[in-house]
């Protein structure tokens, strides 16, 4: 009972909340790897795009909601997810007709890149900002809870509550759904193929016939589709506030460079790494060994590692540790 | 001739129209940031004195008052501050404001004193400001949170609440409160298992409701803002199940949090400060439905206008240096009692050289360095509604 109690206290507390973040960390990875590996550089609009695909989505939810149109138990925002992705793919498209095409035509180097990306961001951020506003935005809607506390208390006779959101649910198998998709893309499909060789070499890609700027649209279109779901299910799960998502953009990089930058699988695996590190490190662990311990060694103490202040310093650490000691990453990617 | 006409149009000058004057009062609320809800309604209180003032006609010889409206943004300083200078070079009087305690503090020391202008806070409470070096410049219409920390003790005893997690908003405001909290419910004999700090404007709080949830107690007391951090953390503990109850103390009291949390809100109960009896009452039904009165520090701001206008009145000027020193006098007994409502009564008392009480709405009685004694609201959430049970 003490071990089961224990369990559930850390599933609650630390297990669930962080697969569904370390998810939308993944997802958020996923996409500065590609853009790294393909187009070589650190894309720091990131962040900001996937603050406008949620932006999109959000609308259309709310013109579904007018109309009436709801999805049962689930929410509204998943079907108006697809509306998102096209408005993101239109905007990444121009993005890259207007301002990257002529830089990699000129064979700019990546620290160039790297700083027009800077500008990119700002401009996406003043132009969400412009649209939706800075506040907080709520568009979930359907059933809430898949398991909710006190119903849990109740049919387990447990002293303590296990909750799992809605919004937790759909995340991680949203997750799942979106990288098997996207690991059969890249390896089975031609297109997929052609991206891998543009990535790994350029020239022997142009020799073999490969066009580049087709691969670089269709990067793009892919990009748009992550970060989009991304965006979306950061903010059905918590919520959406434009200033958040730029905040998110160092734990998504952390999480890309821990993983080893251009690996794919790397940037789950980092994902998973930064969103566990952060919320263990600063959670208190008073409550599970307080059950696990013997009688009487009970810690009267928080055994709280860092105040929950320092959340965002610890991707910053991790960042360090393994730019210091392991510079590709745990998956052997390009080094920074 | 030049010179005759010159000198009779300036005497006719002189003897009409020098003593009506247009007085304006600034108003230095949040209109955006974290309590942007409470400030239309403290705004509207407000003016709804000087409006009353401007139509008796009574007020230094038929002078009308005219608010001016700025935004402190709550939360930024710099906002606060450069706001009210642009206030004071638009030719202010009397400077009510600003809400929160940090923007309040910045805009004393950075404006008020500086220019010599007196400020009336209706709503900042840090105990901090209690001992601040004002030069008798700053007076506020809310109570300390000293004050609020006895009284939120006494609650929690009265409830038979043994233990609390204790959370506070990374600022002035919250850090005084939390901390008058903590002392009070120890010394009444209550255990505080945790006090943590949460920033505002988060997406996510999971892992603050992991460390109060790890620490235990009955209920959880939330020293935050209700349209941000605050709300985050209560829906975040709810969630997850860590806490069903909740302390509110001032800051989180208002009719947007039982309407954005729902139903499991129900139960959790707080104070803020605020009277009941004729002074309320009357301000409701003048306000009518044009804002809501009962709105926290709605009250305390009408008074604040009030005030401000009783001591010029006394003072016969609208020179914070003159009228400054009278706020006191008129906030307190000697004299006829002044309900809402009852200003030009007020005013023709002072005018006639008479002693005034000033009641108002929130039941007015300045004390020590010039802050309300504190009359307390205590309130239950009850079927979706802030109820107010009781008062303290």
């Amino acid at each position: 009972m003490e071990f089961l109690n224990a369990f559930v206290a850390l599933s609650n507390y630390v297990l669930i909340p962080g697969i569904a973040y370390g998810s939308q960390l993944a997802l958020g990875a996923l996409g500065v790897t590609l853009i790294y590996g393909i187009l070589r550089f650190s894309n720091f609009a990131h962040g900001d795009t996937m603050a406008f695909g949620a932006m999109v989505t959000i609308l259309v939810t709310w013109w579904m909601q007018a109309q009436g149109i709801s999805f049962g138990v689930l929410p509204t925002a998943l079907l108006a997810l697809p509306f998102g992705i096209l408005g993101t793919m239109v905007l990444l498209v121009v993005t890259d007709r207007v301002v990257y095409r002529f830089y990699r035509q000129q064979k700019a180097k990546p620290v160039i890149l790297v700083i027009v990306s800077l500008g990119v961001m700002f401009i996406m951020n003043g132009i969400v900002r412009f649209i939706i506003g800075p506040d907080d935005q709520n568009f979930a809607d359907g059933a809430r809870f898949i398991i909710s506390a006190r119903d849990f208390k109740a049919w387990s006779g447990l002293d303590e509550g296990l909750a799992l959101r809605t919004s937790q649910g759909i995340t991680v198998i949203t997750a799942v759904v979106v990288v098997v998709a996207l690991f059969w893309f890249l390896n089975k499909t031609r297109t997929g193929k052609s991206m891998r060789a543009y990535s790994d070499n350029e020239d022997l890609a142009l020799l073999s016939g490969i066009n580049p700027e087709r691969v670089v649209t269709y990067t793009w279109l892919i990009i748009a589709a992550l970060t989009t779901v991304a965006g979306v299910l950061y903010g059905l799960d918590k919520s959406f506030k434009p200033f958040t998502y730029f905040q998110l953009l160092l734990p998504i990089f952390a999480a890309a460079i821990v993983g080893g930058l251009g690996s794919p699988l790397g940037a789950i695996a980092g994902g998973f790494v930064i969103a566990f590190s952060e919320v263990t490190i600063t959670y208190a662990w008073k409550k599970v060994l307080g059950y696990l311990m013997p009688e009487g060694l009970e810690p009267d103490g928080l055994v709280q590692l860092l105040s929950t202040d320092y959340k965002f310093a610890v991707s910053f650490v991790i960042l360090l540790i393994v730019l210091l000691f392991k510079p590709t990453g745990l998956f052997k990617g390009k080094s920074v | 001739m030049k010179k005759l006409l010159l000198a009779s149009a300036a005497s006719i000058l002189t003897a009409s129209g020098v003593y009506a004057e247009d007085v304006k009062i600034g108003i230095l609320v949040g209109f955006t940031g974290p309590i942007e809800s409470l400030a239309e309604p403290m705004a509207k209180g407000a003016e709804l004195a000087m409006k009353e003032v401007s139509d008796s006609g009574a007020f230094m010889d038929g002078s009308t008052v005219t608010p001016m409206r700025a935004d402190s943004g709550c939360i930024d300083n710099g906002l606060a501050t450069s706001n009210a200078e642009r206030l004071l070079a638009d030719g202010i009087s009397a400077l009510i404001g600003a809400d929160c305690s940090g923007v309040t503090g910045a805009v004393l020391q950075n404006v008020a004193i500086p220019n010599g202008m007196v400020m009336i806070s209706p709503s900042a409470t840090s105990p901090g400001l209690s001992t601040v070096e004002d030069n008798d410049l700053f007076f506020r219409t809310a109570p300390s949170d000293a004050r609020e920390g006895q009284v939120m003790a006494e609650v929690l005893m009265d409830r038979g609440i043994e233990s609390i997690a204790l959370t506070y908003t990374n600022n002035d405001y919250g850090k005084g409160l939390a901390d008058a909290i903590e002392t009070e419910f120890k010394k009444a004999g209550g255990e505080v298992t945790i006090v943590t700090a949460h920033e505002d404007g988060k997406a996510d709080y999971s892992a603050e409701v992991g460390a109060l949830a790890s620490a235990g107690g009955d209920i959880l007391v939330v020293a935050g803002y209700l349209d941000q951090g605050g709300l985050g953390i209560i829906r975040s503990s709810l969630d997850s199940g860590a806490f069903d109850t909740f302390g509110l103390p001032g800051g989180m009291i208002g009719d947007s949090l039982p309407k954005n949390v729902g139903p499991d809100l129900d139960g959790s109960f707080g104070q803020i400060a605020g009277s009941g009896g004729e002074g309320i009452e009357k301000l409701k039904s003048m306000a009518g439905d044009d804002f809501d009165a009962t709105s926290p520090y709605t009250p305390e701001s009408y008074d604040a206008a009030a005030l401000f206008m009783f001591a010029m009145q006394a003072a016969g000027s609208t020179d914070p240096a003159e009228y400054g020193p009278k706020i006191m006098e008129v906030a307190n007994a000697p004299g006829e009692k002044i309900y809402p409502g009852d200003l030009a009564k007020g005013l023709q008392i002072i005018a006639e050289g008479g002693d005034v009480d000033y009641v108002g709405a929130s039941a007015v009685e300045l004390i020590g360095p010039g802050e309300s004694a504190g009359s307390y609201r205590e309130i239950e959430v009850q079927g979706g509604e802030n109820t107010t049970v009781k008062f303290r």
